[in-house]
Parts: structure tokens; sequence; C-alpha cells
């Protein structure tokens, strides 16, 4: 078996991760949670997928899974992440080495703790490149190009600091740097602005977006600020307590949304709201228990709209317009004919 | 980093100069006047009031002092009341003794304290873990010197393998001698550092930066090595450098019990002699290399990580 980070050439319109059935268990000291269950998602080829979702719906987790990040009381209780006809749901230690930092990397959350406190930019930028056979020259020189990419002022003399020597945006811009100088196939970024604040978010998603065009590479961009999602991304998978709920063209998506979730989430978008008033708008409720999820529909029990068949039919994803499908009963054709 | 190097080292000097006024100030209130232990109990009240008067001690605390500190500068620790040497030379003619071995004590503890430290860490769970966890909180009990009374009992008188008494004559008989007396001073440092190690590593290993080093598919011996330790060592650093001070106490006891020489026996000596010069000479030596000890600690610590240097 061919390992699976040689690239094999594959058709465009094949999607570069397809994720089938997967769903992660976290084993704690009060029972196991089902984090994930059962999510049928795909990551397109050289375009920006966005998820989103309350906090605490398993972005992260779902994040990590793809880069074999996954905490150690995390277990993958079933289904598969296809890449290149590779399960990288039963990769071993070794092969997942070979993935990361090759074909898939990650920018994380906050640039303040991400980079390694105690070793220059530059050590950190060299340490990355540690299997091309290159000279040290040539990896530094790399290292500059990248952090030119960045658009980081004074590029050369940055590799010579440490972190905390730098700003936020800048240190996110250096963690951006990192992630596209391996040139991955897969870029993770799990709320790559949410520690910025709001002028620097727009920069690095304007960045982010721009450099993505360029390399051409696919981005997973996790998500609770449904503006960047639709300033950055193509799709957009909406996810509530563990179930993607919704997904389709963030076009389609916004224009349209067919889940009363997705529906709820956008009423609460503080950037969508045209009264004026003094109280923001909360979804009302909280997520269930994600140790007992709830036999029918996860959402029904904040859901406006719910009806009998909500409360003892789990709904699968219908499809509710072309590429387009929402976990809803409401969706189901069949509803309409009754 | 120099500038700092150089706060550090102006603050260790006033350190060591106000402990040698409280040092000095502390000998004048321990019961017994230095001139009458010169001379004895039949001694005339003129010749202790003359001994008084050429030990200094006839003039006002304060002035006995600045007197000291002008001498300390000069080099000039004082003479032995009783021989008239210099205790300087007497003082630093010890000090190599108990230099090495507590150097070679707190080494081999480190050394293996921070690898035992380590590798409970990376396979927690394991027996070794399980086992480096209960002898350590075994060995840090224990006191020095009962480690070397029963270190002198079991090897050097049952079973004979190792001598027990002195510093030994050249290289490989001081080497033979050292291990003993070092292996008792050592031991109860090798479960502190494993424990503050391990402790330390699983918390840095929680940290964001190794995730992201994971997700970068470094080797896990770069991570370890320069994403953990160098982050997780820190606290052990502080620990020894502090700890010096906990070196020397154990040397005294050790000494007596090993019968060498060195610094420790030689304050021993002196105290119950009441020999003035020699205890504060003494103590003014292993006062400077302690607070010396915890200067380069400091810098260890502000070498490893920038974050520390720009602090003070
Ligand atoms: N290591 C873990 N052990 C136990 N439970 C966990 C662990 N990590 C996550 N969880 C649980 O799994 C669920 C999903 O968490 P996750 O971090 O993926 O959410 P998220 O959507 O990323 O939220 P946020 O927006 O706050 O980052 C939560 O209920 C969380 O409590
Ligand atoms: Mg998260």
């Amino acid at each position: 078996m061919a390992s699976p980070a040689a690239t094999r050439p594959a058709p465009q319109d094949e999607p570069l991760v397809s994720i089938d059935g997967l769903s992660v268990d976290f084993a704690t000291p009060r029972g196991t949670i089902h984090a994930l269950r059962n999510i049928d998602l795909e990551v397109p080829r050289g375009k920006v997928l966005g998820l989103v979702g309350e906090s605490g719906c398993g972005k992260s987790t779902l994040a990590y899974s793809l880069i074999g990040l996954l905490s150690e009381n995390a277990r993958i209780a079933g289904g598969a992440i296809r890449m290149d006809g590779h399960d990288l749901a039963r990769l071993g230690p070794r092969a997942w080495r070979d993935l990361r930092g090759q074909r898939i990397s990650m920018i994380f959350q906050d640039p303040m703790t991400a980079l390694n406190p105690v070793t220059t930019i530059g050590r950190q930028m060299m340490d990355i490149q540690y299997r091309d056979p290159g000279t040290r020259a040539q990896k530094r020189a790399r290292a500059i190009e990248f952090l030119e990419q960045v658009q980081l002022p004074d590029a050369a003399s940055k590799l010579d600091v440490y972190p905390h020597q730098l700003s936020g945006g800048m240190r996110q811009r250096v963690c951006i740097a990192m992630a596209l100088l391996t040139r991955p196939d897969l870029l993770i970024a799990d709320e790559p602005t949410t520690a910025l604040d709001a002028t620097l978010e727009m920069q690095i998603v304007t960045l982010l977006r721009e450099l993505q065009e360029k390399f051409g590479c696919s981005v997973l961009f996790v998500s609770h600020h449904l503006g960047t999602v639709a300033e950055l991304c193509d799709e957009v998978a909406v996810m509530y307590a563990g179930e993607v709920v919704e997904r389709g063209a963030v076009a389609e998506v916004f224009n349209a949304p067919r889940h009363p979730y997705t529906q709820a989430l956008f009423d609460c978008d503080p950037a969508r709201i045209r009264v004026a008033t003094r109280h923001l708008p909360t979804i009302p409720g909280t997520l269930p228990d994600l140790r007992q999820p709830p036999r029918g529909c996860a959402f029904r029990a904040r859901c406006g709209k719910a009806f009998a068949r909500c409360e003892v039919e789990h709904p699968p994803l219908y499809p509710a317009a072309p590429g387009q499908d929402a976990r809803c009963h409401l969706v189901d054709p069949a509803e309409d004919a009754s | 980093m120099l500038l700092y190097a150089f706060q550090r080292f102006g603050l260790s000097v006033v350190i060591v100069m106000v402990a040698v006024s409280i040092l000095t100030l502390m000998l004048h209130v321990v019961p017994g006047d230095p001139a009458v232990m010169i001379l004895g109990p039949r001694a005339t009240p003129e010749l202790i009031e003359q001994t008084r008067v050429a030990m200094g001690l006839d003039r006002p605390l304060p002035v006995q002092i600045v007197t000291f500190f002008g001498n300390i500068l000069r080099g000039d620790l004082g003479q032995d009341v009783f021989t008239g040497r210099s205790v300087s030379r007497i003082v630093f003619e010890q000090l190599p003794y108990t230099l090495i071995l507590i150097s070679v004590s707190i080494l081999w503890a480190a050394t293996l304290g921070i690898a035992l430290g380590c590798y409970s860490a990376l396979r927690r769970n394991t027996w070794l873990d399980t086992l480096t966890g209960v002898i350590s909180v075994g060995t840090i009990s224990i006191p020095a010197f009962v480690m070397a009374l029963y270190s002198v009992l079991v090897f050097a008188v049952w079973l004979r393998w190792l001598p027990a008494i002195g510093a030994g004559e050249g290289f490989w008989d001081g080497i033979r001698h050292l291990i003993l007396p070092s292996f008792a001073i050592g031991i109860s440092w090798v479960g502190y550092v494993a424990r503050i190690v391990r402790a330390s590593m699983l918390e840095v290993m929680g940290q964001p930066h190794v995730r992201m080093a994971r997700a970068y598919g470094l080797p896990d011996e770069l991570i370890t090595r320069s994403h953990i330790l160098k982050i997780a060592v820190q606290p052990a650093v502080t620990l020894i450098g502090t700890g010096v001070a906990h070196l020397f106490s154990a040397a005294v006891f050790v000494e007596a019990i090993f019968a060498r020489p060195g610094i420790g026996a030689l304050i021993v000596q002196a105290v119950n002699e009441r020999n003035y010069p020699i205890v504060l000479g003494a103590v003014l030596v292993t006062t400077g290399i302690i607070v010396l000890a915890t200067l380069v600690s400091d810098l260890v610590i502000a070498w490893l990580d920038p974050r520390q240097r720009e602090e003070l």
C-alpha cells in the first residue's frame, strides 16, 4: 500500500476529503460524550468550506479529527475519513505524522499561545521544513518568502524575534505563513480570527482568501462569525449538537436557509439585524446533553416549528435544493405532499 | 540579556552585603565572648581587654561591620585567632573539597532526576512511572545524614565495597571516596527533581504550541526537547539554584560522618572553638557561593526562556 503522504492525481470534481458517517466519543468521568454523530461531509478540492454552529456543537472536534489531533480521551466510534483512497480514521501514528505538515496543516484559534514561546520565529519556520533536503540558507530564504506572502512588514528581521515580541495579528500572520509554507492540500483553520479584534479579523480573512486562491489549497474554515464565512467560504456546513444540520453553497444557504436552526442563527446575527433593539436576540434553550442525544430531532426542544414527527423520528439530511441539504422533516418532500 | 545579567549581578552583591551584616550581628548575640574563648577561663581581665581591642571587638557594631566590608574588598578575611594563619587561605584550602562533593552530588542527581521525570511524563501510568513515583516520595523524606549513616553501614561496613573515611589520595581514589557521600546527598534530589520535572512536563505537554508542533508532524524527539523540556525544566533549575544552601547544610553533616575535609567540617570545628574570624570567613564565602548559584540559575532560565529576560 502506498503511503497516504504520496499524492495521487485525482479528477478535479472529486472532493479532496469525504467524511462518511464519522462519530467521535469522548470518555469522561461523568459518562461518554457523543460529540460527533454520523457526520457526512465533503471538503471540495481547491475551495473553502465553512463550518459554523454555536459553541460546543463539535466544530473543533471535527477539525481535529481531520488532522488526527483529537485529545487522548477521544475515540473514533465509527465512520471513515477518505482522502485519496485512504481512510484517515484508521491511520496509525507514523502515517499521521507523514501527512501532517505535508498534505494537511492547521492554523489555531489563539495566536498568542500557538507558537513556541522559547524559540525564534525563524527557528520554528525552519524546523517545520525538516523533511526538505535544502540547506539552512534555502530554508531561511523560504521562511522569509512566506512571511512576505502574509504581508508581514520587514520580514527578514522577524526571523530573529520571539513570539512574545510580536502583536496578536502579526503572530497569526506568522502562523498562516507557516501553514502555507508546507504547501498543504488541506488547510484547517479553527477560528483563526476569534482572538483578534474586528479590523484585524477582516485583514486576516482577506489575506486568507487571497492566499487560498493563489495556492489553490482546500480550506476548512471553522468560525461562529457568519459574516466572515460569507466573505471567505464557497460552501458551508451548519452544525448542531454534533450533527451537520444543513450544508450547501454559501450563496444558497445564506439566501434561503432551510433548517430552523440555521434560520435562528441568522436571526441572531448582530450584523443582520435591521431593526434597532436593546437586546441581542438569542436562540432560547440550550444544547441537549451530548451524553444522551435525544431520540428524534436534536433541535426539537428549541424549535418553534417542531411537530409530532420530530419527537420520534430522527431526520436524515433531505435534499432541499440542488446542492443544499437540511436535516429537517419540514424539508421532506413527503411532508409537503401530506 | 547582558543588561539583565548586570542587574541580576548588582542585586546579588546587595544580598551578600545584607547577609554578612546580619551574620555579624548574630555572632554577637550568641553567648560566649570570643576573646574569653581564645584566652581560656583563667585569663586576666586586662589581657581579655587587650585581645578584644586587637580583634576590634571593642568598637561599636556598625564600625565593625564597615571595617569588615573594607577588609573583604581587599580580600582579607582576618586571621585565625589560634594559629594566626590567613582565614581566606584556610577557607579556600577547604572549599574545593566541598564544592566537588556538592557539584558531583547535584550533577548526578539532577541528570537522573530530569531523565526519570521526563520519562515518567512521556510514559504516564507505566510501571516505571509508578515505581519512580513511589521511590521519589520515599527518598524525598529521608535526610542526607540518615542516608549517609546507612550507606556507610551497608557499603563500607558490611559489604566493604567502598571506603567510608576521608577524601582519598589521587584522582581514582578520590572518586571512590566521593561515591558514598555524593550518593547520600544526591539521592533525595533525584526524587525532588523527577517529581517537579514530571509535573511541569505534563503541564507543558497540554499547551497549544505543543499541539501545533504535532500538527506539523515534527519528530517526537524535537518536540520533547525544544517545545516541552526547554520550558518544563525551568522549575527544576530554580529548585536546584535555591537548593544550593540545602546542599551546603547537607554537606556539613555528611562531611562529619565521612570525616571528609571541607567547609562543613571547618565550620563545625570553628563554631565549637568560637573561632570567630574563621566562622565569619567560611560563612561569608558560602553565602557568596549560594547567592552566586541563585544568580546562575536565574541566568540559565533567562537563557532558556526569552520571556524571562525582560523582567526586573
Ligand atoms: N477532550 C474532551 N473531553 C471531553 N469532552 C470534550 C473534549 N473536547 C470537547 N469535548 C466536548 O465535545 C463537545 C464539542 O466540543 P468542541 O470543542 O468540538 O466544540 P466547538 O464547536 O469547537 O465549540 P467552540 O465554539 O466553543 O470552540 C462539547 O460538548 C465539549 O464539551
Ligand atoms: Mg472550538
